[in-house]
């Protein structure tokens, strides 16, 4: 008794060398053309131009050929009466995506099926559409043939067709060297030190920090150096819900502080403190960590 | 003040999400076009040409006024750009303006634009710059503070901000160029949308948009068609961190309206002006503005916006067109606000016309609130 009552066994039938088909002066136009890189389509009697083309004229049986023709493409720049090169671009009419490409399909990533109106043409080719994401799939859109470079006179001599060029992408990339220069170098050593440095202005009366050489206001030039904070009172401040990569979590508090003894804010993460707790008034001390400021928390009460 | 100088003609795209069918050049020449057409002139008409637009790293475009330049029938003219950061459209137009009132040329086409769909702006607004920790977080990271100072003064209660969102929406159902177009938005709506930088909820912040905006200017010589004559035009700047600075009402901001209602002869905004199109990316910045330009005592803006002076039917229309609130190409949206100005006076204003409308103000403003741009437009020579 055989052990498996229904076994399954592989079978191929496969004609030897393939068989051979006279492709008749239609056909064998359109294959020969595009061997060459063009796409031709056949007019019919009532002027319709027919792609890919058919020998007999659905519409009516009778022949779309008119005249003896040279079925070898023509030299000269006009085809001929019966055959027109349309294309190469087309139109997208109607397309399904395929999202798992089987063996034997043209691409091996997913693409679509689309049913592409050539210009010129009055009937829709089927073919492959690389597009990528099915996203940059729609109805309408403009496609071109993809050539292959090795040509045989084939419908995949065209590989597929893709979407036209509508964008590119521009990258820029600047790269400097840069240095704080003499004030803030100043400042940024103050702050490796816990300091807050400012300057006075001797006309304004104003004391700015960052400390800096000359006064924003009147151009004056600063001379006098102080410290100013590190503790100070928040004059107002935005609860941010987008991310930054500066801050350690959403929502984050970022504030304008006036530090004891400035006339300009800073503004910098407010941390430590739940962002609804947050008032303008509050009073906040840096926090200090690696040399620089880490963001200002709550003063703790003496 | 100089020569007299009007509008002649104003060209805008459709401010959309996404212009993808046409290059900056195919943008810009649009609005150009449309200008031209309505002055009823062509590109050999123009002596000169002056192009705005907000800074070169939001598209990544270098000097874009040179790749320009063919778009814009400028080959053998002078043509300049001009950079204020928002206030930017305002800037060019004047800059153009006082081309003509210099007596240097007759027409002067000016152009504004932004594509944002080919932009970062919250990008570029927040580079990381080294030796700063100065965090800020895109312009409304920027001005939300600046909001929560203003609510805090004037006693505000919460929901103006939402009426000037619903107001300005309404508005730009009327305006065929807006970008967003919401029938039906309502207060539950805009308040429903979360916050993106609290006090700043998602519907009280302006749109992201491609478009630009182009008009052209005229000496009175060479008018064609309807004119808006320039009444008065002021800029002024100020330093974003200067000891004292006031950045809920900038002195800048008022002392750039002083100097534009002293060139037009308004002494009062809110009885001698019909029409206002003044730049409010944010909607509290309606409240803000109106007392920044003296349309009533400080801290009382809010109750103007409350009480409807600034709705279409109100005594003192703000922002007609739907403004900055629902259509914003950056560097075009100063442009918009004065080029909707010169619409109003013109009569040409459609849907949204304030019927009447006889003078208009139009505003830009721009950075850190330290750049200011304003014109008055008006039907009679001044």
């Amino acid at each position: 008794m055989p052990s498996e009552p229904n076994p399954e066994i592989n079978h191929v039938l496969e004609f030897p060398g393939g068989y051979t088909r006279s492709t008749g002066p239609v056909i064998g136009r359109f294959l020969t053309e595009l061997r060459a890189g063009r796409i031709v389509g056949v007019r019919t009697a009532a002027g319709k131009v027919l792609v890919p083309p058919l020998e007999y004229d659905p519409a009516t049986g009778e022949p779309t050929l008119t005249t003896p023709e040279r079925t070898a493409p023509a030299r000269d720049p006009v085809l001929s009466h019966d055959f027109v090169e349309v294309g190469p671009a087309g139109t997208v009419r109607e397309w399904t995506w395929v999202g798992e490409p089987r063996k034997n399909h043209p691409l091996d990533r997913p693409f679509a099926w689309a049913l592409i109106r050539l210009d010129a043409a009055h009937t829709s080719l089927v073919h492959a559409v690389d597009a990528g994401t099915v996203k940059a799939m729609r109805t309408g859109m403009r496609v071109w043939p993809r050539w292959r470079h090795d040509r045989v006179g084939s419908i995949t001599d065209v590989e597929c067709f893709v979407p036209e060029v509508t964008t590119i992408v521009a990258n820029v990339r600047t790269e400097y060297t840069v240095t704080p220069g003499a004030a803030l170098a100043r400042y940024l050593d103050a702050l490796t030190r816990e300091v807050f440095l400012a300057g006075r202005c001797p006309t304004c009366d104003g004391v700015y920090v960052p400390y800096r050489l000359s006064c924003p206001q009147c151009g004056s030039v600063i001379e006098e150096e102080l410290e100013v904070g590190p503790a100070g009172t928040v004059t107002t401040f935005a609860i941010n819900n987008l991310p930054d990569p500066r801050a350690p979590q959403v929502p984050f508090v970022s504030a304008y502080i006036l530090l004891d003894g400035a006339d300009t804010p800073i503004i910098a993460l407010l941390a430590e403190v739940p962002p609804e707790r947050v008032t303008e008034g509050l009073r906040v001390r840096a926090v200090f960590e690696g040399g620089t400021v880490k963001w200002f928390a709550p003063e703790r009460e003496a | 003040m100089g020569n007299r100088c009007a509008v002649i003609g104003v060209g805008q795209t459709h401010y959309t999400t996404r212009r993808r069918d046409v290059s900056m050049a195919g943008l810009v020449r649009e609005a150009a076009l449309r200008a031209l057409e309505d002055a009823g002139l062509t590109f050999a008409d123009i002596d000169a040409v002056v192009v705005g637009k907000a800074p070169d790293l939001f598209e990544g475009v270098m000097m874009p006024e040179a790749y320009l330049a063919d778009a814009l029938g400028a080959a053998g003219k002078p043509m300049t750009r001009v950079h204020t950061a928002g206030s930017v459209g305002g800037s060019t137009a004047l800059v153009g303006a006082s081309l003509i009132q210099g007596g240097v040329h007759d027409r002067v086409l000016v152009v504004a634009y932004e594509k944002q769909s080919e932009s970062n702006a919250t990008w570029a607004l927040t580079t990381h710059l080294p030796f700063t920790s100065s965090l800020v977080v895109g312009a409304g990271g920027y001005f939300a503070p600046h909001i929560r100072e203003y609510m805090r003064r004037s006693g505000a209660p919460d929901h103006i901000g939402t009426l000037v969102a619903v107001k300005d929406r309404l508005n730009a159902v009327k305006n065929p160029y807006a970008h967003l177009r919401i029938p039906g938005i309502d207060r539950a709506m805009v308040e429903s949308t979360p916050m993106l930088w609290e006090p700043i909820r998602y519907l009280e912040t302006c749109p992201s948009s491609d478009g630009a905006c182009a008009i052209v200017l005229s000496s009175e010589r060479a008018v064609t068609g309807t004119p808006a004559w320039v009444h008065g035009g002021a800029m002024r700047s100020e330093p974003i961190f200067r000891a004292g600075r006031d950045t809920v009402s900038p002195q800048a901001g008022i002392d750039c309206a002083a100097d534009v209602y002293r060139q037009a002869g308004v002494t009062d905004p809110r009885r001698d002006l019909d029409v206002a199109e003044v730049y409010v990316p944010f909607s509290w910045y309606e409240p803000m503005w109106l007392e920044n330009l003296g349309f009533c005592g400080v801290n009382e803006g809010w109750k103007l916006t409350e009480a409807g002076a600034t709705a279409l039917d109100g005594d003192i229309p703000w922002n007609a067109s739907g403004g900055v609130l629902s259509s914003n190409p950056i560097g075009a949206s100063g442009l918009i606000r004065f080029a909707e100005a010169a619409l109003q006076v013109r009569g040409m204003a459609g849907e949204h016309q304030v019927e009447g409308a006889r003078r208009a103000l139009g505003h830009a403003y721009g950075g850190g609130a330290q750049f200011f741009a304003m014109w008055i437009v008006g039907a009679e020579k001044p």
